[in-house]
């Protein structure tokens, strides 16, 4: 199928990713070339084939509900781009306030 | 001269007191020193940190209490598996100052058996990725010829190897990021069976496909390095508690008890050269006792499209932590939370990225997820089966790793589909969940590397090791003239 402009800029809002212009031609150009390949698939007859999301069969992990070493607020601090007492600063969340 | 050596060899010199740690470890550091500006195999060297873990090594051994063998032996670590204390960069700008605040399950384990870090290698940012072009750092060389690619995603662990600037490596294969790479560069490279190494601290890109593995300048190197960080760990929901039982010295095989298997449909669009060779260690695996099946692997044409449309709907959820909030690369152009995340995705992450994210994205949408999600996982099962079947019959498969030898630097970087197309030999085995290893077979006309793919049954590690182990002895060794 072919990925117009508009269909770009839906799915770039859902994914967070503020394209330029001219990726946003450049990618509805890639992406409906990709699309266009992958849609193959549409030759399988899976009527009757279930879907593996995974190769292993998974087992639930149980563990006791214990308290454990953590990642320290120090190393939080190291880590986060804007920290101040003990918080991680962001920009304010509740708008029009 | 010390970094011509294997592990064996590494290990008796440690072990009679002729070497320490702290020489082997100059030793590559000053091939790093001399090549790697041209190689680019690696993002971080801590050169400080290489000497202490060294002399720390050194002062065990002294006491009679060094961890294995090998205790002393620097390795490198492709930049996605996280390193305590030290840059983990996963080659993006979103994580360029990334210093993570715990240890992978695999650094752990190579830690515990005295292995020190070499350092930190290049690869397609977040292992998106056929040729290392997408690194945030720049893209790796090839050793053999440094106009051609390495490979990707691992490329900067397989370059590192092949040029000696370290003696064996670690890195992660979603749809051939390790076997793909060791093909291109003349080296050993094992993906292992789906659950057999904790990836535990490795950043995730395609979770249902992401599998740790190790690159070595032999079998005996990779098998040896793979046993090391094999093994169980409950913080890892897809490990499996299965025995480990390829150490390189129970790697014995006699040919007369293997059957190998060889479907036509990897033989397909494949450069001559390539073929010839492969054929021709087919043919003499069977004068030596091999017996060797035709197979039928009928879905392969289905691979790539049912592997890039998991991969980047797996990737574009694994990638939503990348919001600039709690650590990595924050906006400064942003004033509402909506904005800082937007912006600090868009400015962060390189354009191969965020094209998998936006085909991820659209893929799983609304009206859109049974057509493509769903009908690949579907596709998915086909493929499964279809492996089954096969080991029904054989005890292995040999393919070609790759359809041809090593691309030029700046082919593919425009022509993605033309890059996805190129994974068609190597992924079918990270839908199955099976192991696979590509070892050099020899060079082209070009005198660019080729490599041999054997892949197994899950589990089947031991018997993959032992043949490719009897395949390398047929096969003339190569190396980079570096
Ligand atoms: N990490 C990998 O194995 C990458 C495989 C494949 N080349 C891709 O780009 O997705």
């Amino acid at each position: 199928m072919g990925i117009d402009r508009d269909t770009i800029l839906k799915v770039s809002k859902l994914a967070r990713l503020e394209l330029k212009d001219e990726e946003i031609a450049e990618f509805s150009g890639q992406l409906s070339d990709i699309l266009s390949y992958v849609e193959k698939i549409n030759e399988l007859d899976t009527d009757t084939v279930k879907p593996s999301d995974h190769i292993v069969d998974l087992k639930n992990v149980f563990r006791d509900d214990e308290t454990g070493p953590s990642i320290k607020p120090e190393e939080i601090e190291k880590m986060a781009p804007q920290f101040e007492g003990g918080h991680i600063i962001v920009p304010k969340i509740i708008e029009g306030s | 001269m010390l970094y011509k050596y294997n592990f064996e060899e590494l290990a008796l010199l440690l072990e009679r007191g002729e070497v320490r740690s702290v020489d082997i470890a100059d030793s590559f550091l000053k091939r790093i020193q001399n090549y790697d500006k041209k190689i680019n195999s690696f993002i971080t060297v801590d050169e400080e940190k290489l000497y202490l873990q060294a002399e720390e090594s050194d002062a065990r051994r002294k006491k009679g209490g060094e961890l294995s063998r090998y205790d002393g032996i620097p390795i490198a670590v492709k930049d996605n598996i996280c390193t305590k204390g030290i840059k983990t960069t996963c080659a993006s700008k979103i994580l360029e100052n990334f210093i993570p605040p715990y240890n992978a399950a695999v650094y752990e384990k190579l830690k515990g058996s005295g292995f020190i870090l070499l350092g930190k290698t290049n690869m397609d940012e977040f292992a998106m990725g056929s040729t290392t072009e997408a690194s945030f750092f720049g893209p790796s060389k090839n050793p053999y010829n440094t106009e051609k690619v390495p490979g990707g995603s691992s490329g900067g662990s397989a370059a590192a190897v092949s040029a000696n600037l370290a003696p064996a490596a670690i890195g992660s294969d979603t749809g051939g990021s390790i076997r793909q790479p060791a093909a291109f560069c003349g080296v050993t490279g094992i993906k292992p069976t789906y659950g057999r190494v904790s990836r535990y601290g490795l950043v995730a890109f395609a979770s249902s496909l992401d599998q740790i593995g190790t690159f070595g300048n032999c079998v005996d190197d990779a098998a040896l390095l793979l046993s090391v960080i094999s093994g169980y760990d409950k913080r890892d929901s897809t490990s499996i508690d299965v025995e480990v039982d390829f150490h390189p010295e129970k790697l014995r095989d006699d040919l007369n008890e293997i059957v190998i298997g060889v479907p036509d449909e990897y033989f397909k669009g494949v450069s001559e050269d390539i073929r010839n060779n492969i054929e021709g260690k087919l043919k003499e695996l069977e004068v030596n006792g091999a017996k060797i099946e035709k197979i039928s692997l009928k879905y392969i044409d289905y691979a790539v499209p049912v592997y890039y449309l998991i991969a980047t709907a797996e990737a574009s959820s694994n990638l939503a932590r990348y919001d600039g909030i709690r650590y990595g690369y924050r906006s400064d152009a942003a004033s509402t939370l909506d904005e800082l995340y937007s912006k600090t995705r868009s400015e962060g992450f390189g354009k191969e990225v965020k094209r998998r994210i936006m085909l991820g994205t659209f893929s799983l949408s609304s009206g859109y997820y049974d057509a493509y999600y769903l009908k690949a996982l579907k596709g998915r099962t086909l493929i499964i089966e279809d492996f089954k079947k096969a080991f029904s019959k054989v005890d292995v498969i040999i393919t070609p790793t790759t359809t041809t030898t090593a691309y030029n630097l700046g082919e593919m970087i425009n022509d993605p589909l033309q890059m996805y197309m190129s994974d068609i030999l190597t992924i079918s085995a990270n839908l199955a969940g099976i192991p696979g290893i590509s070892i050099p077979a020899g060079l082209d006309r070009e005198g660019l590397p080729i490599g041999l793919q054997i892949m197994g049954s899950h589990f089947r590690e031991k018997k993959i090791f032992g043949l490719a182990a009897i395949i390398e002895k047929i096969c003339e060794p190569i190396h980079p003239e570096i």
